[in-house]
């Protein structure tokens, strides 16, 4: 986030959430926004395919088609333009790009926009207008906007927005992305990316690379990393010969389970360190058991870059360890069995960790957002936002007040792109993803948690009245979900929450992971996020077997 | 404008629109309260907070009476101790007589106000209710409506904090009642079961479930820490006995949530003691020598299940069918997993990596990190793949 989760509840005029369903998937900032609606009349505009829980509290629910939020980014931004709204000091100082972009927008027009959404052109008018009145206003997304073919152009699109209004850079505005695991941002942060070491200094830079090197005593790669899916596909290539996988289940959510299956059959050598025998255990030929939460010491940080304390409580379970201390574990016999030998005059070349605080010094020596977050600063009550170029510095709640992190705020020209993946006469309907509240991701944690399983047991597809109708479907029935790749059974939820042609499940369940339709072929060219949100599929209602006799 | 008054013969000011509750807290003078709570609104429904006022003909409840400029107030007026001894009173009548059994003994803002106050159990007493004890099958949500004292802190709590209405009061006098909804069960009324009703119950009308009975306040060790589930960051107390975590308690000074919490952070947690946690290091028989040897002597274990599985199975869905079976007749193949100690894992890894790496160097590896764990061992994840694996092949769940 740009912004700060209280400056969002309490600052902003207008909150516009879009790909986000707050309430189940980030419940207390949900209960925030339901908050500042209800009692100081902050407005509030919900774009999402379905009849989320927010849209209840929502001024205007705009319920646009899956797959097209840019064109109706575009067609708001058309409006406001179009209307005077636009903040042309804000844009005239701090932006470049607007002359392409606007040329871009001033095609997006209530009545194509409508067109490309199924949202009314009326809708269109009275959202862009309120957003125009209603400064400063706050942006909010997640995977519904990222876990498209076109996420990185729908992120573009929200921030063109922001810039557009003047929303940057002051309490209440900002572009908001609420990140998902406790600790994405976190991994994020340190470094767990292919391009970036923590920090987000850039592996191709020869600077950053001379400056590892120095740090670390030994010669670093200069070459991209794979991602997650291209990893998958080089182990099923043969290339990736080892892979060594910490948290994760791959074989619940990532997409096109079938093809995660291959991929881990044909790897060499798999490492899995888990708190459980995950699905994905079945691969590996190593599992190490880790410790929870619970049971270390550390910090996490937050979807508004705030680093918060982890403390230990209990012991980890029978021989269970530390992540910490398995990876120290590793390095060490990696290093005595020579397979790096790091200058030992290199100031951190070697593995002398004894507590996560000797961790937290090496990443205040060479991840400068981070430089002044020390645990005794966490210790005496200090609350600290990234960044914190040094110890004195109080941390930054809110991102780009003077000037953004690359000067001039770079409008993006986008257009609209339908979906990669498309409906036809086999398979018609459009599956969309997501997580409901009472579970977690793959559901190895929620699964395990008696309340959450017995409220929630099991998978449900929410389908509309109209195809339930069709199918000869009542709630509770069992349905078959079948892609071009895979089908799953759940029950039927008629919950009136998806439109006709609509149907939205989960991957907590992992024979009913909504993975085995998913592709991973379909993927963001730049951040090769899979388009999790748009699945062509058919149903099928599963007959009950006729009892004997 | 500051306004100033008099409290107990003391000259205070207090801000604008402040009440004679805030005006005394300020000049750290206590007033009792009951059915006030800092997070949420005024509504003066129990009188515990009554204060004699000058000039006024009656009592004034302080939590909801503004401060005037040359307000002259006297808290402990023989008039407002008697009052509020009187509403103890009136309370115990209807009230069961369990502190020695209660979940909440300890931690039970009725309980310290008759303490205070010096007010005896009531020996002859009228009426009282006898309400179905947990009648409620939400699995997170304990309710025993004879404790309940009508002070509607759990209505504004889920009203305001929550912002969902699923608690309100139903009929008049003795026979009001709290209900969720149309009188319903919770999860018919739409509640969420975020628990903020039992957090801020001052009784023990609305407990935890999963807690009763296994560590009172009083009992527990607390530990402050950060929600392992969503990207929010609520902070809370982990309530430990015994080495375990009995309860999670949330904490006004929380820096993002406050008293607030949803179902996973308050009621999620017991996962972390579910028997099918994995407690040894598990390792294929292949990548072992001398497995006979050191399963005879019962060094390791072999699992008898969860060969390798081929390319068409499908999972379960249940939660119990990762449960490990150790047997060590059983037959060992390539592919039999065997429990072995840390040191024989952390070899096998280690070796192969080795290995690996001087036969295909560092574009034959690829590390999953992971967002559920710490920022100091994924910064140690990233420094292992990129300074020993010689790769930059790491990446996490951050788009899925
Ligand atoms: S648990 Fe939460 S939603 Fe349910 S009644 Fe209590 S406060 Fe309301
Ligand atoms: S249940 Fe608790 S909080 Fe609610 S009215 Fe009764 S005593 Fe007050
Ligand atoms: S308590 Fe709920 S909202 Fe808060 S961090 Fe945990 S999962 Fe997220
Ligand atoms: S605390 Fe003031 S009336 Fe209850």
């Amino acid at each position: 986030m740009t912004n700060s989760i209280s400056d969002l509840a309490n600052d902003s005029r207008c909150i516009f959430i879009i790909g986000s369903n707050t309430t189940e998937n980030h419940p207390v900032i949900g209960t925030k926004i339901r908050r500042a609606v209800r009692q100081r009349g902050a407005k509030l505009i919900v774009a999402d395919p379905r009849r989320i829980d927010i849209t209840e509290h929502a001024d205007i629910w705009l319920r646009h088609r899956p797959g097209t939020d840019i064109a109706l980014l575009n067609g708001l931004m058309h409006v406001i333009l179009r209307d005077g709204f636009a903040d042309m000091d804000f844009i005239a100082q701090r932006t470049e790009g607007f002359e392409e972009f606007r040329a871009v927008v001033e095609q997006y027009t209530p009545e194509l926009t409508s067109q490309i959404t199924g949202v009314s052109a009326e809708k269109i008018e009275q959202a862009a207008h309120m957003m125009g009145e209603n400064r400063p206003g706050a942006l909010v997304y997640a995977m519904g906007i990222t876990q498209h073919a076109t996420g990185v152009a729908n992120v573009m699109s929200c921030a063109n927005m922001q810039m557009l209004l003047g929303n940057m850079g002051v309490a209440g505005g900002g572009v908001n992305p609420l990140r998902g695991q406790n600790n994405v941002q976190g991994a994020c942060d340190m470094g767990g990316l292919p391009n970036v070491h923590a920090g987000y200094q850039n592996v191709t830079l020869p600077a950053v690379r001379e400056k590892f090197e120095a740090a670390w005593g030994v010669p670093l790669s200069d070459k991209v990393g794979l991602t997650v899916t291209e990893m998958l596909d080089g182990a099923e290539r043969g290339d990736v010969r080892c892979l060594y996988i910490i948290g994760e289940n791959p074989m619940v959510s990532d997409p096109d389970l079938r093809h995660v299956q291959h991929s881990l059959d044909r790897t060499e050598f798999i490492v899995v360190q888990e708190l459980f025998f995950s699905e994905t255990c079945h691969f590996a030929d190593v599992i190490l058991p880790a410790a929870a939460f619970a049971e270390k010491e550390g910090t996490f940080t937050n979807t508004e870059r705030r680093i918060q304390r982890v403390r230990k409580a209990v012991e980890p379970p029978g021989e269970a360890q530390r992540d910490s201390w398995i990876v120290k574990q590793l390095a060490s016999r990696l290093l005595a069995l020579g397979a790096a030998t790091p200058d030992p005059d290199a100031p951190w070349g070697d593995w002398e960790y004894d507590t996560p605080e000797d961790a937290m010094d090496e990443i205040n020596a060479l991840t400068p957002i981070y430089g002044g977050v020390t645990y005794r600063r966490l210790e005496a009550g200090a609350r600290l936002q990234w960044p914190v170029p040094d110890k004195t510095h109080p941390g930054t709640p809110i991102l780009h007040t003077k000037q953004f992190s690359r000067g001039k705020g770079r409008f993006a020209a986008v257009d609209h792109i339908p979906p990669a993946e498309q409906p036809d006469d086999e398979y018609p309907v459009i599956l969309t993803t997501g997580r409901v509240i009472y579970h977690w991701h793959g559901g190895e944690m929620t699964r395990r948690a008696e309340g959450l399983l017995a409220v929630y047991p099991e998978a449900l597809v929410e389908i509309s009245l109209e195809d339930a109708q069709k199918l000869g479907v009542r709630d509770g029935d069992m349905v078959r979900v079948i892609s071009r790749r895979g089908e799953v059974e759940a029950k039927a939820q008629l919950n009136g929450r998806v439109s006709r042609g609509l149907v939205f499940s989960t991957f907590h369940f992992p024979a009913s992971s909504v993975n085995w339709l998913t592709s991973a072929e379909h993927l963001d060219p730049l951040a090769k996020i899979p388009e999790f949100k748009v699945t062509a599929v058919r149903l099928e209602k599963v007959e009950e077997p006729i009892p004997a006799g | 404008m500051p306004v100033s008054l008099t409290i107990n013969n003391r000259s205070c000011s207090a801000p604008d629109g402040a009440t004679i509750l805030d005006a005394a807290r300020l000049a750290g003078i206590e007033i009792p309260t009951l059915c006030h709570h800092p997070d949420l609104s005024n509504v003066g429904a129990c009188r515990m907070c009554v204060v004699s006022v000058q000039g006024a003909r009656a009592l004034q409840t302080a939590c909801t009476t503004p401060v005037r400029d040359g307000m002259v107030v006297d808290t402990m007026s023989a008039d407002a101790v008697a009052t509020r001894k009187f509403v103890l009173e009136m309370l115990l009548t209807d009230h069961p007589n369990d502190c020695m059994g209660c979940e909440v003994a300890g931690d039970c803002e009725l309980q310290d106000l008759v303490y205070d106050h010096g007010v005896q159990w009531p020996e002859h007493s009228g009426q009282r209710h006898d309400w179905p004890i947990d009648p409620d099958p939400n699995p997170f949500i304990f309710i025993d409506r004879n404790k309940c004292i009508l002070c509607s802190r759990c209505i504004r709590a889920c009203g305001e904090i929550q912002n969902r209405d699923v608690w309100s009061f139903a009929q008049r006098g003795f026979a009001t009642k709290l209900v969720a909804g149309a009188d319903e069960m919770l999860l018919d009324a739409r509640c969420e079961s975020c628990g903020q009703c039992v957090a801020y119950c001052p009784v023990g009308a609305l407990t935890d479930k999963m807690s009763r009975g296994k560590g009172r306040t009083t009992q527990v060790e607390t530990v402050r820490t950060t929600c392992s589930y969503c990207g929010v960051g609520c902070n809370f107390d982990l309530n430990i006995r015994g080495g375990q975590i009995v309860r999670v308690t949330s904490a006004q000074d929380a820096p993002v949530n406050g008293m607030a919490l949803c179902v996973k952070g308050r009621y999620g947690y017991d996962y972390v003691h579910n028997p099918e946690r994995l407690t040894r290091p598990l390792v294929r028989a292949k990548w072992l020598t001398g497995v006979e040897e050191k399963v005879n002597s019962n060094q390791w274990t072999v699992i008898s299940q969860a060969e390798k599985r081929t390319a068409t199975h499908r999972s379960t869905n249940g939660a119990s069918a990762t449960a490990l079976i150790t047997d060590n007749r059983s037959l060992i193949t390539d592919d039999t997993f065997i429990q072995t100690d840390w040191d024989t894992a952390l070899d096998v890894v280690a070796g192969k990596f080795a290995a690996e790496k001087m036969a295909h160097g560092g574009d034959a590896f690829a590390v999953l990190a992971s967002a559920k764990c710490t920022n100091e061992e994924n910064f140690l994840f990233a420094k292992l793949t990129r300074q020993l694996l010689s790769t930059n092949s790491i990446d996490h769940c951050a788009r899925l």
